[in-house]
């Protein structure tokens, strides 16, 4: 009885969102974002992954296929799928593209530290990433574009500097299940909507299988926490089991630092972060 | 008796006060030539939203040397205009404002009394509260203006009503939020489900003019809308585009409605303020 009261409460958290109002929102943002900068170009890091292939579709849809880069930055590692839905993407929308390889720049450092973990080496491809990506906005005259969701922003998986790294952010405000709804929408191939999501630094890495939890579990106690701004224990009596909602909880937590710009000590009586307010829009 | 209305349904220039008057300029003569007799634009339309510290930069006061208003109540002796605006008063107190010009003459600020400072609000960080809810004399009948958390309240609606306003006047800024499977946002919805209420529970016109575009990751919903004193729909604008609406109401309307349905003969004023007093006195 009580299992069938849990599986009730469960089926109230309703994550279904309308993707044409969504898409309108999000292709109306990088329009205005990019070109009030003076932009009219944008830059994505094609991972081959859905939440780079949806920035993509967007910016193509925002901006005109002709005016968007896609990279492909492969390490020696990256499984070949990969490579091929990025392929993939690019044919679809026929937006520019160009590959790079960083396996050389990554060994460059990584040879140096013969017993370096994978997260370290991770890190140091998503960064490179990141190196690469802002190089090409430079030469394509181009504003790069934000690939991160919302559940792994909120949970802090992401490389800060890394693949968090970008000028404007149009998913951010979605979780993962809502981007699966999008990229449906979207006319992403299913070969990507469907494959388990990975950031493929290593081999054999999945996003669910590092985390411990999938991201239907996960996001439908994330809308709870922050969007419903239910209690941890509130959570617990909905159904989530109490050891899930605690880690993840303390996962946010531990992460806020990932979200936010460094902190600048404060001595004067004005102080960039605290009371030199302004949006980035400013004048324009 | 008939009003053309136009509602303004724009994006505005994050503090370039002079590219917005521009833009005012340029619809009120679109809206002259679609012989409207009233063109009401949004929450400050002629600065943008998201000031923060701009706010003392963008500041104007209505008056008819101030170089904003000269050209504005110039135009007023074509059409009637409600504009949004920073007022600052002669002490230095900054308030979200809107005008009411006509003929060559100021015939109404309203300064917004309501300023959320909550969730994704900051307005009482930067402006000064309103303090007044008054209505004002027009040739279309007697008005008042109201600005958005404004008329979020129940109360100064209630009082416009009471000091004899038919045309609710409401402008706003609102940022759109609350994703779910309808096509409309939350936000959207529930500002339609009161502005309706308020035509039907206070047999009045409610026109509303609501901005679009985007400021950082903000969007603007537009969407504005007119109700009529029985609550029924006459007109509707577009989610997130600009355009300029032009709608007839008729006047005449309210003898209809008011003959039919007597909810302002019958309201309990007396009965209101007794309670409010004990109320107030916290006297059981």
């Amino acid at each position: 009885m009580l299992d069938l009261v849990k599986t009730m409460e469960h089926e109230k958290i309703d994550l279904t969102i309308n993707p044409d109002a969504v898409r309108k929102i999000l292709t109306g943002f990088i329009t205005s974002e990019i070109t009030r900068a003076g932009f009219s170009h944008a830059v994505v890091n094609l991972s081959g992954g859905l939440d780079s292939a949806l920035s993509c579709y967007l910016a193509a849809e925002a901006l005109g296929a002709e005016n968007v880069l896609a990279l492909c930055l492969p390490y020696k590692s990256s499984t070949p799928d990969s490579l091929e839905h990025a392929a993939l993407v690019i044919k679809h929308l026929g937006v520019q593209s160009t590959t790079i390889p960083i396996s050389a720049m990554a060994d460059a450092l990584i040879q140096q530290f013969p017993d370096m973990n994978h997260v370290r080496q991770g890190n140091i491809m998503a960064r490179l990433r990141m190196i690469v990506l802002y190089d090409q906005s430079e030469v394509f005259h181009a504003l790069p574009i934000g690939t991160g969701n919302k559940t792994e922003i909120l949970l802090g998986y992401t490389t800060l500097f890394g693949d968090s790294a970008a000028a404007i952010n149009p998913i951010g405000d979605l979780y993962k299940t809502q981007v699966r709804q999008l990229a449906q929408a979207m006319g992403i191939p299913a070969v990507i909507i469907d494959k388990p999501p990975t950031a493929d630094l290593w081999v054999g890495q999945t996003d669910e299988g590092e985390l411990g939890f999938t991201y239907a579990e996960v996001d439908q106690l994330l809308f709870l926490l922050v969007d419903q701004r239910f209690s941890p224990e509130d959570c617990v009596k909905f159904g989530f089991a109490e050891g899930f909602v605690r880690a993840v909880l303390e996962r946010v937590r531990r992460n806020q630092f990932k979200r936010l710009m460094p902190p600048i000590a404060k001595l004067s009586n004005r102080t960039v972060g605290y009371d030199f307010l302004y949006l980035r829009d400013w004048g324009t | 008796m008939k009003c053309r209305v136009a509602i303004a349904q724009i994006s505005a220039h994050l503090g370039d006060v002079k590219a917005n008057l521009e833009k005012h300029l340029d619809l009120i003569s679109q809206a002259q030539a679609a012989g409207a007799d009233l063109i009401v634009f949004p929450e400050l339309s002629l600065t943008g939203y998201c000031l923060q510290d701009l706010v003392p930069t963008v500041a104007h006061h209505p008056v008819a040397d101030d170089p904003v208003f000269t050209p504005l109540l110039e135009a007023s002796h074509q059409v009637d205009l409600v504009v949004g605006f920073v007022d600052e008063d002669s002490r230095h107190r900054f308030f979200i404002a809107s005008a009411y010009l006509s003929a060559g003459n100021v015939l109404h600020v309203h300064h917004k009394t309501h300023l959320p400072t909550y969730g994704l609000f900051d307005e009482g960080r930067f402006f000064a509260w309103g303090d007044q809810v008054r209505a004002f004399d027009t040739k279309f009948g007697r008005a008042g203006i109201l600005i958005c958390e404004d008329f979020w309240h129940v109360s100064p609606p209630y009082l416009l009503w009471l000091d004899g306003a038919d045309l609710l006047l409401f402008s706003s800024a609102s940022p759109g939020r609350g994703i779910n499977a309808q096509p409309a946002l939350e936000s959207a919805c529930w500002v339609e489900d009161i502005n309706r209420a308020y035509a039907s529970l206070f047999t009045s016109f409610v026109v509303h003019s609501n901005r679009v575009g985007f400021e950082d990751g903000l969007n603007f919903w537009g969407g504005s809308t007119i109700y009529d004193p029985n609550g029924g729909l006459v007109s509707r604008c577009p989610y997130h585009e600009e355009i300029l609406s032009i709608t007839d109401i008729d006047l005449h309307q309210l003898q209809r409605t008011r003959a039919r349905l007597p909810l302002l003969r019958d309201e309990r004023t007396g009965l209101v303020l007794r309670e409010m007093h004990r109320i107030l006195a916290h006297d059981p």
